[in-house]
């Protein structure tokens, strides 16, 4: 199979039917809710969606790091089931073959240990017989491979003495210690600025064409996503309402949750206008229909006979699919406001 | 005359550390910035964290002391340092906060929150009052019952509306907006944004709207100033900065925006790898033995670059 010439990889993860729910008072509410994808080796697949959406609720459910949640459905990991496996056997697994980036990479190092001990850490439990000067050595390879500058120096730093994009590059180091086969991203480059953030996709590009690993982008920023990703999944209140690869999804996005979110950025190539806003508020965890269109109550001039009873996955394309019949008769309250993606092709 | 006019504004903070608390050099968070600003129009202060634009907003309003240097209000000076004889300025001043979680006290109901700079400079009736406020929450697109609800019964863009709705509850003819829209999804940034927009034309405001995502600067902005290190780089309209970038770290700065556009990708990777390299090449050239920015030096009527005396 391919798709716009490039050949399919090995698939490396595939979810199926993931339902992750939330115990709130005497009920469980589903954060993520029936969803389906994959990931293949040497792939970026974005997943776009506000907060609330589910889009960590869904990181956190592969890699394993709900404590109170309830799990349903498959989690594949090179053909095995992860989502119901003991924690021992998890343990061998994450920081291994799965790589985790957080967001906020002050809180994700320890302030009281140097960054080298950190990165060894990773190393020592998952490569018990190295020797201490292997794996300082190798601890000092990964600060060189993630672009710190005097590697050796930054060794025996504490993370308070980094800058945010230096901290982030030593979580990185972290998560690719042991050369994942799957790096899971969760707003990499949301707590840095432009031209850090820049240098940080930048380097897990890198890493990718390197290693041949997939990579989960989890991001809110559509700008990182028409960057980095090969394929998207954008989700809404704990549904993936569409999935396209990057080029389709931008210039051809047909859900009409995409469209707004597409039309309501502001991007550096236009000058003074209105920007779109989308009618009413994500609903709380606790008050999403859980039958119907979950997008319907923002749409609302669209006729309620547009909307499926129990939306479903469309395929329009191959590899394009969309949420609900809705798409179809969809368009703008206000005439004046055209699709961008008309703008730009 | 300006409607606001900064000159030479200079805001150190002292630096005391080691064995008895020796003098180190001060921290200059910003070093000698001009600008000026016309009413009505919105003018964009952009840099990276550590820029000190932030700091420059926060000594407008009187938030942090000024070094040296002036910044005339209307004309009249408002003196260094955070005193209550300013407090005529303090009406015609607000500030627009960054964080609507931390922002506004969730101990207070919203008609507390809103209430609070009329409490200070106007003596209402309370039936009066709870009237103002209720018109206000209805400007900025809230129930007017919402007023004895607390904030943590809102969503963010409403309760960046709050933060908005108390910023312009005195009618000021300043508003300092600090990332207003930076811990806010795109769709309610959207929303922000827009309002914004709209009462600014309804009331007559100037904005300093200070931000690191360029985007959103080229949307609002009329004016830019573009900071490094707590100096200027480039000032200039939206045009020149975005069209006819002269300083080096513009364009690098710009040159890092990510693109909405996929089938760029390339010639975006291309055009970056070639800002990168004449950054590096021409980094003498722009910032001096400590790596500080120069004076602004006019190439046009309205565009300033930071460039080295010549010969």
């Amino acid at each position: 199979m391919m798709v716009r010439g490039i050949p399919l990889n090995e698939e490396l993860l595939k979810i199926e039917h993931l339902t992750t729910s939330f115990r709130i008072a005497d009920h469980y509410y589903a954060a993520v809710d029936d969803v389906t994808l994959t990931v293949r080796e040497n792939e970026v697949l974005a997943i776009v969606g506000e907060s609330g959406s589910g889009k960590s609720a869904l990181a956190y459910s592969i890699m394993g790091l709900h404590t109170r949640a309830r799990i349903e459905g498959n989690i594949y990991f090179n053909g095995h089931d992860i989502a119901h496996i003991s924690p021992s056997k998890l343990n061998k697994l994450r920081g291994n073959e799965l790589g985790m980036i957080f967001q906020d990479p002050l809180s994700a190092l320890n302030p009281l240990m140097i960054i080298g001990t950190q990165i060894e850490e990773a190393i020592l439990l998952h490569k018990p017989k190295l020797s201490k000067k292997d794996r300082t050595n190798k601890a000092i390879e990964l600060l060189a491979k993630v672009g710190i500058p005097r590697p050796e120096h930054t060794y025996g730093r504490y993370p308070h003495e980094l800058s945010g994009g230096m901290r982030q590059r030593v979580v990185i180091a972290i998560a690719i210690a042991n050369e994942p086969k799957l790096l899971i991203a969760d707003e990499p480059t949301t707590a840095l600025d432009v031209t850090i953030q820049l240098q940080i996709l930048e380097l897990l590009r890198m890493l990718k064409e390197h290693s041949k690993a997939g990579i989960v982008l989890i991001t809110h920023d559509l700008g990182v996503v028409a960057e980095m990703a090969d394929r998207v999944a954008v989700m809404y209140a704990g549904q993936i309402v569409e999935i396209a690869d990057i080029y389709t999804l931008i210039s051809n996005a047909k859900h009409p949750y995409t469209r707004s979110l597409l039309q309501s950025i502001p991007t550096a190539n236009e000058a003074k206008s209105k920007l779109h806003v989308i009618q009413g508020i994500v609903p709380s965890l606790q008050n999403l229909p859980r039958h119907g269109c979950r997008f319907k109550s923002r749409i609302p001039w669209i006729d309620d006979s547009a909307h499926e009873a129990e939306p479903v996955m469309h395929e329009i394309s191959p590899g394009h699919l969309v949420r609900c019949s809705c798409y179809k008769h969809f368009h703008f309250l206000d005439p004046k406001e055209g699709d961008r993606h008309h703008v730009i092709s | 005359m300006s409607f606001l006019e900064v000159n030479d504004l200079k805001v150190h903070f002292p630096n005391r550390g080691g064995i008895f608390s020796r003098m180190s050099p001060p921290v200059k968070a910003v070093d000698g910035i001009h600008f000026t600003m016309e009413q009505g129009q919105t003018y964009g202060l952009v840099g990276e964290s550590g820029s000190g634009k932030t700091t420059t907003g926060r000594a407008i309003i009187g938030l942090n002391t000024i070094t040296s240097g002036s910044i005339l209000f209307d004309g009249k000076p408002l003196a260094a340092g955070g005193s209550h004889r300013q407090s005529a300025f303090r009406r015609d001043i607000q500030m627009i906060f960054q964080d609507p979680y931390s922002s506004l006290n969730p101990k207070k109901r919203v008609l507390d929150i809103i209430s609070e700079p009329l409490r200070n400079f106007e003596k209402l009736s309370a039936s009066e009052e709870k009237r103002q406020v209720q018109q206000l929450l209805e400007k900025v697109g809230l129930s007017p019952e919402s007023i004895y609800k607390y904030p943590h019964e809102f969503s963010g863009g409403q309760r960046q509306r709050i933060g908005i709705a108390r910023a312009i509850a005195l009618k000021p003819k300043l508003i300092i907006a600090d990332e207003p829209v930076s811990a806010l999804d795109v769709s309610v940034q959207a929303q922000v944004l827009n309002f914004m927009q709209d009462i600014q034309k309804e009331l007559n405001l100037t904005y300093l709207l200070i931000s690191h995502d360029l985007g959103i600067i080229r949307h609002m902005c009329d004016q830019i100033g573009i900071m490094y290190k707590g100096r200027y780089v480039e000032q200039g309209t939206t045009a020149d900065i975005f069209d006819n970038p002269q300083h080096i770290y513009t364009k690098r700065l710009i040159s890092a925006i990510p693109d909405i556009d996929p089938a760029k990708r390339e010639e975006k990777y291309r055009f970056r790898e070639a800002v990168k390299s004449e950054f590096e090449q021409a980094y003498g050239k722009y910032f001096d033995e400590d790596g500080m920015a120069y004076p602004l030096k006019p190439i046009s009527e309205t565009h300033f670059v930071a460039l080295p005396e010549r010969g």
